[in-house]
């Protein structure tokens, strides 16, 4: 009997219409947990090089976590991998909601799909019973109305819906996967979706899933919910809202967005506007919002409510959650009001919400120094506000210069020439990023910027403080109950970090300190991707619910395998480490790992490359971030150690 | 007068946040072993949820009906337009809520038995389900009422003959 997973896999080739249930290896479980971790196996099983993200050859994998369906709070994440188009490497996305604990009901743990439809089809898992519909009444649907009108067509309201939009159709290579209240949106994984020919998946399970030690298990649910409610009452003190509380993070909930209005740049990643946050400006703001918002909205067993429902005026109801908030607001230099209204449409479209308005602030960028022309942009209003929508539908059609810009920044600016590409300047291995700009080098953020395989700097930070606290007596009484940390080294890297002087960045925390501030935090981060967990109740959280000493108890008790803090953390090291491999296969190399050129003022070259070789040498991998063959055979990858010597990458000396 | 102690969950259906917390944890109470397993679909407390109509309605499964209502009505709550089966406890034909997905078994909420407080209630912490116990006179002459009614409406079914006969076959056996 497997506990916690199912120990089924649904493989569809779409080409051949061919569905098969496949059972899945216990040892897998053993290496590699689940989600995340049996995904990087997969695709390096399957997913040669040479095959590319819209080659049939590529797989699409929807997996559930390994601890979906159970009672673990907050344990509801799909994480979706496949080969991105705009970056070319492995990527994987999450989304939160329902769809994840549906499917294990259903009796599957991932849904792996392979070829392509010939033409636009949907899937309906109904349990054990699945079956390739025919979509081409869908085709062009908004991904709420592609989900509304699955329900009522399969008269299933209980279904959960994962579903592409125009955009996805269009393979625009920020396209997302919509589910309602949540999404996958990074790295162009919707694009794969609809060039498979894909528009939605829909899954309905009401079989149970089993943990191996009962009691022990619900102890632990009960000990999280415990401390979910005292951190409710007690908030952290001294950190930005959205880091004071749990949830992913309560973008929707706070009014304050002083700290996001005025540290991070407005238009193409641009523009600080320091003191924009008024008085009036918050009112304006809470009207909007209070107003828009009907109801706080959870994903699936979690009580946070990061989520909310948004009515705008003649507009259908939409959901919401997380920094999609601002960024269209900010890229166009407009007001929450038309934010949250384009929001609407982008939602139905499926795009990226930090992709595609700084796609939108380029394309404006490059007409206003004369790289693109009026020609380019025929036909476009003249105010910021309309012109968002007017190249949001271009762009989702790929119309016109649309048809240019779906492709995100990095390739557009290639394709555009005439100096283009100095435009795209906020990318990380070719993937829009936060806008953030700032002034001294951050060593830790250094690290994750360059090394993080997400690609998205939420997906890597969150254990550590993002800055000192003023005074030592703060620090004192932060430490006091911060019993996360996986060893007491790092309550003392923070009792002693000054916001100046001698223990101040960018020379402390020392080099070696920030090793292993980054590992421990891209650690949790891993952690949760396997298991399915929510972000916003763990890895990205100040003193998280969930953490090293809680982890390896819920695997034991849930799952049935021996776990310990030190095996837990050997397999994550395991599958993260096959993560960098499939990239490294890919061509990734030093050269790729490095933050925005512009996203500090002040860097210093030397400081940079002695973080970046001493972090590569902790990870176990080589001067060109590739992991070493004695690495990879202590971590039983000896299966890639081989590949890599075959192919050159390593040489066997 | 006599007390009885009247077991009430309030639900704020304003306060729901659609997370089905409840449903998982009353599915893994009930199983068997206690806690081995989760499965919504054998919750006896069921969000009736329509995210895009953002109508969410935490419903407790009441008694077992073995026909449905010959017709439904139609509630509209600020703007939005509910079926009344939204609201309703029953086990009922008409719809898979409250039936064990397997056997088709009727479910029924037990208020947890056995626990200090109900289980639904306890992992809502937004506070949608308030868990409320008070004391209640029993009026005799209400009880009374209430038998005469039941029993009419068996006379009516099987006839006086047969209901005074099954009675005495009762008391004799005890
Ligand atoms: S914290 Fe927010 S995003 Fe995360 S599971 Fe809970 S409701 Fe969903
Ligand atoms: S646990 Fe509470 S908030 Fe969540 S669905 Fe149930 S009633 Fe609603
Ligand atoms: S009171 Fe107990 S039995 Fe009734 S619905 Fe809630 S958890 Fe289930």
């Amino acid at each position: 009997m497997r506990y916690a997973e199912t120990g089924f896999n649904l493989e569809i080739d779409l080409t051949r219409g061919n569905i098969e249930r496949v059972a899945t290896d216990p040892k897998d479980t053993e290496l590699y947990l689940g989600g995340l971790g049996t995904n990087a196996k997969i695709m390096w099983d399957r997913v040669p090089p040479e095959v590319d993200a819209f080659s049939p050859e590529n797989l699409l994998i929807f997996s559930a976590g390994l601890l979906c369906g159970t009672p673990a709070i907050g344990c509801n994440r799909t994480i979706v991998t496949t080969i991105s188009p705009q970056t070319k490497l492995m990527h994987f996305s999450m989304m939160g909601g329902f769809w994840a604990p549906e499917l294990k009901h259903a009796g599957f743990d991932k849904v792996i799909l392979r070829g392509k439809s010939p033409d636009l089809v949907y899937i309906w898992i109904n349990n054990d019973k699945v079956e390739i519909r025919d979509a081409s009444h869908l085709k062009g649907k908004g991904s709420n109305e592609t989900a509304q009108l699955i329900m009522k067509e399969l008269n299933e309201p209980k279904a959960q819906v994962a579903a592409i939009g125009l955009a996805g159709e269009n393979r625009v290579f920020f396209a997302s996967i919509e589910q309602g209240r949540s999404s996958a949106s990074r790295g162009g994984i919707g694009a794969v979706m609809g060039d498979k020919g894909v528009k939605a998946i829909v899954v309905r399970g009401t079989s149970d899933i089993h943990v191996a030690q009962p009691a022990e298990f619900l102890e632990q649910c009960n000990e999280v919910m415990e401390y979910i409610k005292f951190r409710e009452d007690h908030p952290i003190p001294g950190v930005i809202p959205i880091l004071s509380v749990l949830g992913s993070p309560q973008e929707m909930m706070i009014h304050d967005e002083k700290w996001h209005t005025e540290n991070f740049s407005w238009g193409n990643s641009r523009t600080r506007r320091r003191d924009y946050w008024t008085d009036e400006i918050a009112a304006e703001w809470m009207e909007t919002l209070d107003s828009a918002r009907t109801r706080m909205v959870s994903c699936y067993n979690c009580p946070l409510k990061c989520g909310a429902t948004l009515n705008m005026p003649g507009l259908p109801t939409y959901m919401m959650k997380c920094f999609t908030k601002l960024t269209y607001t900010m890229a166009a230099m407009s007001n929450l009001d038309f934010g949250l209204t384009i929001a609407q449409k982008a939602t139905e479209y499926g795009v990226d919400g930090y992709s595609a308005p700084q796609v939108m602030a380029f394309a404006l960028e490059l007409l206003e120094n004369g790289i693109l022309t009026e020609a380019d942009f025929e036909g476009m209003p003249e105010k910021s506000e309309d012109r968002f929508f007017w190249m949001l539908d271009r762009i989702v059609r790929r119309e016109g210069i649309g048809d240019v810009l779906a492709n995100g920044t990095h390739w557009a600016a290639k394709e555009i020439g005439h100096g283009a590409e100095e435009y795209a300047h906020n990318n990380i291995k070719k993937h829009e990023q936060l806008p953030l700009k700032l002034g001294m080098l951050n060593p830790i953020y250094f690290l994750m910027y360059c090394t993080g395989e997400k690609i998205n700097i939420t997906q890597i930070e969150g254990q550590f403080p993002q800055a000192p606290f003023p005074k030592r007596e703060h620090r004192e009484k932060f430490v006091k109950d911060w019993f996360q940390v996986p060893d007491d080294k790092f309550k003392q890297y923070f009792l002693d970090w000054e916001p100046r002087g001698e223990n101040s960045m960018p020379y402390y925390p020392t080099v070696e300190m920030t090793c292993e501030i980054v590992d421990w935090m891209e650690k949790m981060h891993y952690i949760d991707d396997a298991l399915g967990m929510c972000a916003g109740l763990s890895s990205f959280h100040l003193k998280a619910p969930y953490h090293i000493h809680n982890y390896p108890k819920f695997i034991s008790f849930g799952v049935g395998i021996e776990m310990d803090e030190e095996k837990l953390t050997q397999a994550v090291k395991r599958y993260r480490t096959l993560v960098r491999a499939n990239n490294i296969r890919r061509g990734m190399r030093r050269k790729d790992e490095k933050p925005p050129e512009d996203h500090w003022k002040k860097r210093i070259p030397e400081l940079e490359k002695e973080l970046l070789d001493t972090y590569y040498a902790f990870k176990g991998w080589n001067n060109e971030g590739i992991p070493t063959l004695e690495s990879l055979k202590e971590l039983g990858l000896g299966y890639v150690a081989e590949d890599f010597i075959n192919r050159g990458i390593l040489t066997d000396a | 007068m006599p007390k009885k102690t009247i077991k009430t969950i309030r639900v704020d259906v304003d306060k729901c946040n659609g997370c089905r917390s409840c449903e998982v944890i009353c599915s893994a109470f009930h199983a068997e072993p206690k806690y081995s397993s989760s499965n919504p679909a054998r919750s006896r407390i069921r969000v009736i949820r329509e995210p895009y109509s953002d109508m969410y309605v935490p419903v407790y499964a009441g008694e077992y009906t073995p026909a449905e209502c010959a017709g439904r009505d139609k509630y509209t709550i600020d703007g939005k337009e509910y079926e009344e089966c939204a609201f309703c406890r029953a086990s009922c034909p008409s719809r898979p809520e409250f039936k064990e997905p397997d056997s088709g078994l009727p479910l029924k909420c037990d208020m947890c038995e056995g626990e200090d407080e109900p289980l639904c209630v306890k992992w809502c912490i937004t506070d949608a389900l308030i868990y409320e116990e008070r004391e209640e006179e029993v009026d005799e002459e209400v009880e009374q009422e209430e038998m005469e009614i039941g029993l009419e409406a068996l006379t009516s079914k099987y006839g006086l003959q047969q209901i005074k006969a099954v009675l005495s076959r009762m008391s004799e056996k005890e």
